[in-house]
């Protein structure tokens, strides 16, 4: 059993937590994840490590409320215990020889986003960041980035905070103002934004880094539910998001099949969240 | 005088019409009175041919006399003193290629005798003949391990501590075994797991009506009562390292992390939605428990399903598919006398509806306009010269392809080895294909005090095999250990 030691509701439906697990947080570097169960039924859902305090001994989460397992989440306390927390899995972010990045963060992307910023900033790398929300309640981290970015771009999509549009606005306006000025763009957030990302960067022949979450059970290369096409010299290589990544070549991954497999239980996945959130209602009256 | 009937008696199952709609176990097992009249079949052969077929050497024939006398607590202990997992083998060792494929009682013919002893003879006045089976060993072992856990309540006593302290790295067959026998020596040991539970492939693997998970269990749970420590959710290579292990005062480390990453084929298609290995399958099956209804780990109920792959994975897959309301259909390169699957399964696979599709592969899966899967295109094989395993290479048809209408197509090609403990481990030396270079009589490694087996070693390979690698491995890391003393 894991012990919830803090809880912070960052907005409506994004909620921080630090979990006590020692081990975990020794090890954890930005960019790898950790799988948890909230309960002895429940599910087991990958999140990637929002930061780690080693001498606590605790490792920071940040979720988006958007099935069941994450609406039961959202329902426990501090001082309660969750049923499983392992790892962390995957690979770190390489941040080897970069001097400048640019980091895209996309709505609750943009808590993964983040700790990678710090460890470049750290580093002594010059940090630009661009992070998008729908609207000003969505917002979250700003300070955090504030801190950790030589630069800083907020953008909402209907314009209700800061500039209005895309990520990828600014993305092109300062790729054709200076295209060198970026050794590597990473960029965490929905697909369908990694995607466009990807294709603005594209003309001025910039690398980009995308951090993938796709369907995981074990995570530790078992089942190979994560798996993922990259397209690798006209060719498609199978990769699994869990032992392979998460992080990609932005380049070689096919964004239009991660998408559609990330949907194969969306109806069951919205029936459960449904029903979860019926029986807390319940349970409130 | 033994009892001389040719045929083992028949183990008792669930009806297929009524079993491929449940997740119980398909077969209920031996009574007393069926286990010992099958018992006083066995001959006690002096040369005990059957034990050599053992991986782990079980005393055959004495724990079969046991059983005849109706001590069948002392036909436990002797099993127990081979095996530590004696209800788990006794439902998914493949007997007939091993103990039972020895027995004297399995070879010839004998002439087949009527209700009153009387030897049936054809129109030609010739005795008909009946082809003798082997003793049902492993439906002994399974009935005298059920019997020992129903009614013993004695625990086992703890064993004397010797001071040492082994790490074993996997939780499945062939760590549990190392585990069982270096802790009934004294050595204090750690079992790590990677998953929330402990089991491995006994739990996240082979179904629940083949394996009910409360046997895999209870078995743990024995290891635990002789102060065996498991420890869940640490990934080795992840968590901890091998090298943090030893700096932690593990004297010897044992691998037995299990095979890997599944296969796929590598043919257009294979991202479709509705396309999954049969880990995966299994595993939200098993592990996650997603055949139950309110379940949070979702599975597709799919109306008409491929499996692809002829071994017990591939049955397993296709018949929990069955399970879940599907119409399916195993598709196999060869034939029907290649499938590496146990018999029993292939058996009751059949006669629970499971079609196959013999001399077939596949070669395309296509999809509808939303990305779900709607057919599979696949291609008639015929066998040619024998390959390096000795079966006899399938080679396509020319022009011979042909769609199959499914929804599913669950892919059960067997697994490549997990990177994680090779790419964290330094100088520990592997096989080009991945699999741990380990020395067959002891399980050590190209690392000082460090052993592996099972599945990690061999690749996709039984259960029983993993535990002959882990109780050899146990034997070396005992030796090794008390050697310092």
């Amino acid at each position: 059993m894991y012990k919830i030691v803090s809880k912070k509701v960052l907005n409506p439906t994004v909620i921080q937590m630090e979990i006590d697990s020692p081990l975990v947080a020794k090890k954890a570097k930005p960019g790898q994840f950790i799988i948890l169960r909230v309960d002895e039924e429940g599910e087991r859902i990958p999140l990637t490590v929002a930061g780690t305090n080693k001498e606590q001994g605790t490792t920071k989460i940040i979720f988006q409320v958007v099935g069941a397992t994450t609406e039961k989440l959202k329902h426990k306390e501090v001082g309660d215990y969750i049923a499983d927390f392992v790892g962390p899995l995957g690979v770190a972010t390489h941040t080897e020889g970069i001097k400048s990045v640019c980091i895209i963060g996309g709505g609750v992307g943009c808590a993964i986003a983040m700790p990678v910023a710090q460890e470049f900033h750290r580093l002594g790398a010059k940090v630009t960041s661009i992070i998008g929300f729908r609207n000003k309640d969505l917002l979250i981290l700003e300070d955090e980035f504030k801190e950790a970015s030589d630069k800083l771009v907020v953008m909402t999509d209907d314009g209700s905070y800061a500039r209005q549009g895309n990520v990828t606005l600014p993305l092109k306006e300062m790729l054709e103002e200076d295209p060198s000025q970026f050794d590597l763009i990473i960029t965490i957030g929905p697909l369908i934004m990694m995607k466009y990302v990807v294709l603005t960067a594209k003309p001025f022949g910039v690398p980009v880094t995308v951090s993938m979450n796709p369907i995981m059970i074990d995570g530790t290369g078992m089942c190979g539910g994560c798996r993922l096409s990259l397209v690798q010299d006209g060719k498609r290589v199978m990769k699994f998001a869990c032992v392979d990544g998460p992080d990609f070549n932005g380049y070689e991954v096919d964004f239009d099949e991660a998408i559609s497999r990330g949907r194969q239980y969306y109806d069951f996945e919205r029936h459960a969240h449904e029903e979860t959130c019926n029986l807390f209602n319940k349970e409130v009256k | 005088m033994a009892n001389m009937t040719p045929k083992k008696h028949e183990m008792p199952t669930q009806d297929p019409n009524v079993r491929a709609t449940n997740f119980l176990e398909v077969a209920t097992g031996y009574t007393l009175e069926t286990a010992v009249a099958e018992a006083e079949r066995c001959l006690h052969c002096p040369t005990q041919p059957c034990v050599s077929g053992c991986p782990v050497h079980i005393n055959i024939p004495d724990f079969i006399a046991k059983v005849k006398e109706k001590d069948f607590e002392g036909a436990y202990q002797i099993i127990s003193l081979s095996s530590s997992l004696p209800a788990v083998c006794g439902r998914v060792c493949p007997q007939e290629s091993q103990c039972e494929s020895l027995c004297v009682r399995g070879r010839g013919s004998v002439p087949q005798k009527d209700a009153n002893g009387q030897i049936v003879k054809d129109e030609l006045g010739k005795p008909v003949m009946v082809k003798s089976e082997a003793v049902g060993i492993g439906r002994l072992e399974r009935f005298v391990a059920d019997y020992h856990n129903v009614y013993n309540t004695k625990k086992p006593a703890k064993p004397q501590q010797n001071g040492h302290k082994v790490a074993i790295i996997g939780s499945g067959p062939s760590g549990l075994t190392c585990a069982g026998d270096l802790a009934k020596q004294g050595f204090k040991v750690t079992v790590f797991e990677a998953l929330h539970v402990a089991g491995g492939v006994l739990v996240y693997g082979i179904p629940e009506f083949r394996l009910p998970k409360s046997i895999v269990q209870k078995e743990v749970e024995n290891l635990k009562a002789l102060d065996v420590d498991i420890e869940t959710n640490v990934v080795i290579g992840k968590t901890l390292t091998i090298d943090e292990l030893f700096e932690d005062g593990y004297e010897a480390i044992y691998i037995g992390s299990g095979a890997g990453l599944p296969k796929f084929m590598n043919i257009p298609g294979e991202g479709l939605k509705g396309v999954l290995s049969a880990n995966e399958f299994l595993t939200r099956i098993n592990l996650m428990k997603a055949y139950k209804e309110h379940a949070d780990t979702p599975v597709n109920h799919s109306k008409k399903v491929a499996v692809v792959g002829g071994g017990n994975v591939a049955m397993d897959a296709a018949r929990s598919a069955r399970r879940l309301g599907g119409d399916v259909t195993i598709i196999y390169r060869r034939t029907k006398a290649e499938l590496p699957a146990r018999a029993e399964e292939v058996e009751h696979a059949i006669e629970e509806g499971i079609k196959f599709q013999f001399l077939t592969n596949p070669i395309k899966i296509n999809g509808d306009e939303n990305g779900n899967v709607k057919s599979i295109t696949c291609i008639k094989m015929e066998l040619g010269e024998p390959d390096a395993s000795g079966r006899r290479r399938p080679v396509e048809v020319l022009n011979s392809d042909f769609d199959i209408d499914v929804d599913e197509v669950i892919m059960a090609l067997g697994t490549s080895p997990n990177p994680l403990i090779k790419s964290t481990t330094k100088g520990l030396e592997t096989q080009k294909w991945g699999g741990i270079i380990a020395e067959e009589e002891t399980g050590k490694t190209s690392r000082e005090h460090v052993y592996a087996g099972g599945d990690a070693v061999t690749g996709a390979a039984t259960v029983i095999l993993a535990m002959g690698a882990g109780k050899k491995a146990a034997a070396a890391i005992a030796k090794e250990l008390l050697k310092r003393n």
